[in-house]
């Protein structure tokens, strides 16, 4: 099993604790991973992304080619598409929050967004921000997706928990379990829409 | 990835038989720690902030008592590095790759007095642009120091490199210098850990005259250092790190150096590479190996991040008949970093696309963050020349630099660290009174303190504002060296006392922070601005610590 993911978010959205999560379970699989970050100045609410390779075999590059992704995970809606060069046009999957981050005076009309995000064949599209208030932490959106993710990524469910679990553990077991709650709801959401 | 760094950082030495998930350049710290390092010296600078830090979060390296605090610039943090080999330890110098320009002084007199606890001197390139104001590529310094460099493809390797740049650099008492970009720097990878080797104990030099560059001694190091450069190409002909690979297709051969390599694997996944193969881990350049593949294959296609350095090279040894492929004859894009895709093109295999990007997707540069108080200083500013001419500003490095983009375009000019309060200088010596300059607390300390001197001596009309946050930003927030003396540094410089203005950069003291600024610029001789108030994300860490 091999999975391509692209990550995608503004500069404090939390991505690099998705990649950390998927990166434990893959981990715990024995599976091979590579993961490219972006430190530095573009952190400053500017437009991130990081490569997330996760493999049963060796990887060879940190960078995922263009067209290759399996799947385009992103906090953000209008950053979720600015990365589909490098989306597999045949199978790959996009997963976003439609809640924007609007810190540019240019973002462009909320519905543009949503109609292109909406053309591609496979995708799945939440309210993130509410559901993770839903759940009890309001900045729990970052995890919400990466439940509504999980359906895509070639591992058991129940694998994200402990990654949870495991990241979370020293802060207690009510983040714990709002995480978790966050984590089903966003599960649950991809079940009933794909 | 704060769950790896967890494990990382609490318990270094109990789990070695693990595979850890290390950034490139945490790799490159554990395996200095492994290697038996007592000090690291640096100045932040992204692509090579992390090495350090991991140094600093070390429970190893804080029970050894390892020298892991920050220097005031590049240049420092090299001379310290150099003393710490001097008394036979072994040191770590790292820096960004524009850093090593201000290191470059005691970097090349470094290969002629040579090392003698082994030195590293890590630079991190940012082919790309990714953080920098270039791309340029410390190879070429490598060379013209004279000195052997290592340029690892993975992970795993570049914590492999550093136990053999310490052992390299000792066997021939040379500082060996330890080139990396930013993919290879801030990507992770499994990396296993070998046996740790104790630290040196201290020893002198044998000849205590080693390090006397006088110009008697000087020419003697010199030969030294010429001729020890055929060991040095040997090492390399011999390198674990310089792979032949031989294959049947001899159309073309392939010279590949550093993390290419991995694009290149891409390519062929699943099968193997079906032209010979040379991977470059380590300089000078192989010549056997090298003069092998160009008489062997048709053609010659080198893949190098950075510079066309080898290509330059290989173009200069084999003039006429042979096809050099690279970045000079457009077979690869002249500038940036490479990716996959880059290679499969080169190599005329099929090229990949995804989706479109639909029309509407506009850029989102980063910005200052909400709440920071250099917004405050910049409106002020504003407000206080629009009066005048535009282009009165020169800038620095730093968050800060983030000013020239919209809505304040606040500043002229980012040059280097510590230009400046210098530039501001030579324009008001050109008659632009007034003229300003806009620096960092860190960035003055690091190289804006002797400009100063320079301004004062010459009693130039120029208000230097001073933005003083208490950190150094940028980078993530690291320790400032001059915080909570700017005002004696620039008394002690000779600033009038009474032209050492501090004010809070808030919206409330807008009007008096006007007027201050106006006071100032009305000032003919050398005026010091300091915004003063702590960094916003600094202040929501600490909020965060303090309520946990």
């Amino acid at each position: 099993m091999k999975k391509d993911i692209i990550l995608a978010g503004v500069g404090g959205q939390g991505i690099i604790s998705i990649a950390a999560i998927i990166g434990y379970a893959a981990l715990q699989e024995k599976m091979f991973l590579k993961q490219s970050e972006v430190h530095g100045m573009s952190q400053r609410g500017g437009d991130v992304m990081s490569n997330l390779r996760i493999s049963h075999d060796e990887i060879a590059s940190d960078l995922i080619p263009f067209g290759q992704a399996d799947l385009i995970i992103s906090v953000e809606p209008l950053e979720s598409l600015r990365y589909l060069a490098y989306l597999s046009p045949e199978n790959g999957w996009l997963v976003t929050n439609t809640i924007p981050f609007n810190n540019i005076p240019n973002y462009p009309e909320m519905s543009k967004v949503l109609a292109e995000i909406n053309k591609l064949p496979h995708h799945v599209a939440l309210d993130a921000d509410t559901l993770a208030k839903e759940a009890g932490s309001a900045r729990s959106a970052n995890i919400v997706i990466l439940g509504a993710a999980s359906p895509f990524l070639g591992l058991a469910y129940e694998k994200f928990e402990d990654a949870i679990r495991f990241t979370f553990r020293t802060k207690g077991d009510a983040v714990i379990e709002k995480n978790l709650k966050a984590l089903k709801l966003g599960r649950e959401f991809a079940d009933q829409n794909i | 990835m704060k769950i790896f760094l967890f494990l990382l950082r609490y318990n270094h030495n109990t789990i070695m038989a693990h595979k850890l998930l290390l950034l490139g350049d945490e790799a490159i710290a554990v395996g200095a720690l492994d290697a038996g390092l007592s000090g690291i010296y640096a100045y932040p600078g992204t692509p090579s902030t992390e090495i350090t830090e991991y140094v600093q979060h070390s429970r190893t390296a804080k029970e050894n008592h390892i020298h892991c605090s920050w220097s005031a610039n590049e240049k420092t943090a090299m001379e310290a590095a150099l003393g710490m080999s001097y008394a036979g330890k072994r040191a770590m110098v790292c820096m960004k790759h524009v850093g090593l320009n201000v290191a470059a002084d005691p970097f090349i007199n470094s290969a002629i007095t040579g090392a003698n606890g082994g030195l590293i001197v890590v630079s991190a390139d940012d082919p790309s642009m990714h953080s920098s104001q270039n791309e340029q590529d410390s190879r070429v310094y490598g060379k013209f120091a004279m000195v052997p460099i290592l340029e690892p493809s993975n992970q795993q390797e570049a914590y492999d490199m550093v136990f053999y740049a310490f052992d390299f650099s000792e066997k021939y008492k040379i500082p060996v210098l330890l080139r990396i970009t930013t993919r290879m720097a801030h990507s992770r990878s499994g990396v296993v850990r070998r046996e740790c080797r104790d630290e040196n104990t201290m020893h002198m030099p044998s000849d205590l005259r080693q390090f006397v560059l006088l110009p008697a001694i000087a020419r003697k190091r010199y030969d030294n250092l010429i001729h020890t450069q055929k060991h040095f190409l040997e090492e390399s002909e011999n390198s674990p790190f310089n792979l032949y690979t031989d294959a049947t297709d001899k159309s073309k051969g392939i010279i590949v150096a550093g993390i290419a390599i991995n694009y290149l694997k891409e390519n062929f996944a699943g099968r193997s590479i079906p032209y010979p193969l040379l991977k470059i881990g380590q300089y000078p350049l192989p010549r056997k190996q090298v003069e092998k593949l160009v008489a062997e294959c048709g053609e010659v296609l080198i893949l190098e991040d950075g510079y066309p350095v080898i290509e330059e090279m290989l173009r200069g040894y084999i003039p006429g008949t042979k096809k050099i492929r690279g970045r000079l004859d457009g077979t690869i894009p002249r500038t940036g970093e490479l990716n996959p895709n880059i290679l499969a093109v080169a190599l005329g295999l099929p090229d990949t696309k995804g989706l479109p990007v639909p029309g509407l997707v506009v850029n989102r540069p980063p910005q200052l963050c909400a709440g920071c108080p250099h917004i405050d200083s910049y409106i002020a500013l504003n407000e206080v020349l629009k009066e005048l001419t535009k282009g009165r500003v020169f800038s620095d490095i730093g968050c800060y630099t983030l000013g020239a983009l919209p809505p304040y375009e606040a500043i002229n000019s980012c040059v280097d660290m510590g230009a400046s309060i210098t530039m501001a200088k030579g324009a008001a010596d050109a008659g632009l009174v007034p003229s300003v300059a806009v620096i960092g607390d860190s960035t003055f300390t690091h190289s804006g303190i002797t400009g100063l001197l320079d301004a004062v001596n010459d009693k130039s009309p120029v208000t230097v504002i001073i933005l003083d946050n208490a950190t150094t930003a940028m980078t993530g927030g690291q320790d400032s060296a001059g915080e909570g003396r700017i005002e004696d540094i620039c008394k002690g410089v000779g600033v009038e006392e009474a032209h050492i203005r501090v004010i809070k950069p808030l919206k409330k003291y807008h009007e008096e922070n006007v007027r201050i600024m106006k006071e100032e610029l009305d000032y003919p001789g050398v005026s010091v601005i300091i915004p003063r108030r702590e960094c916003i994300v600094n202040v929501d860490k600490r909020m965060r610590q303090k309520f946990k």
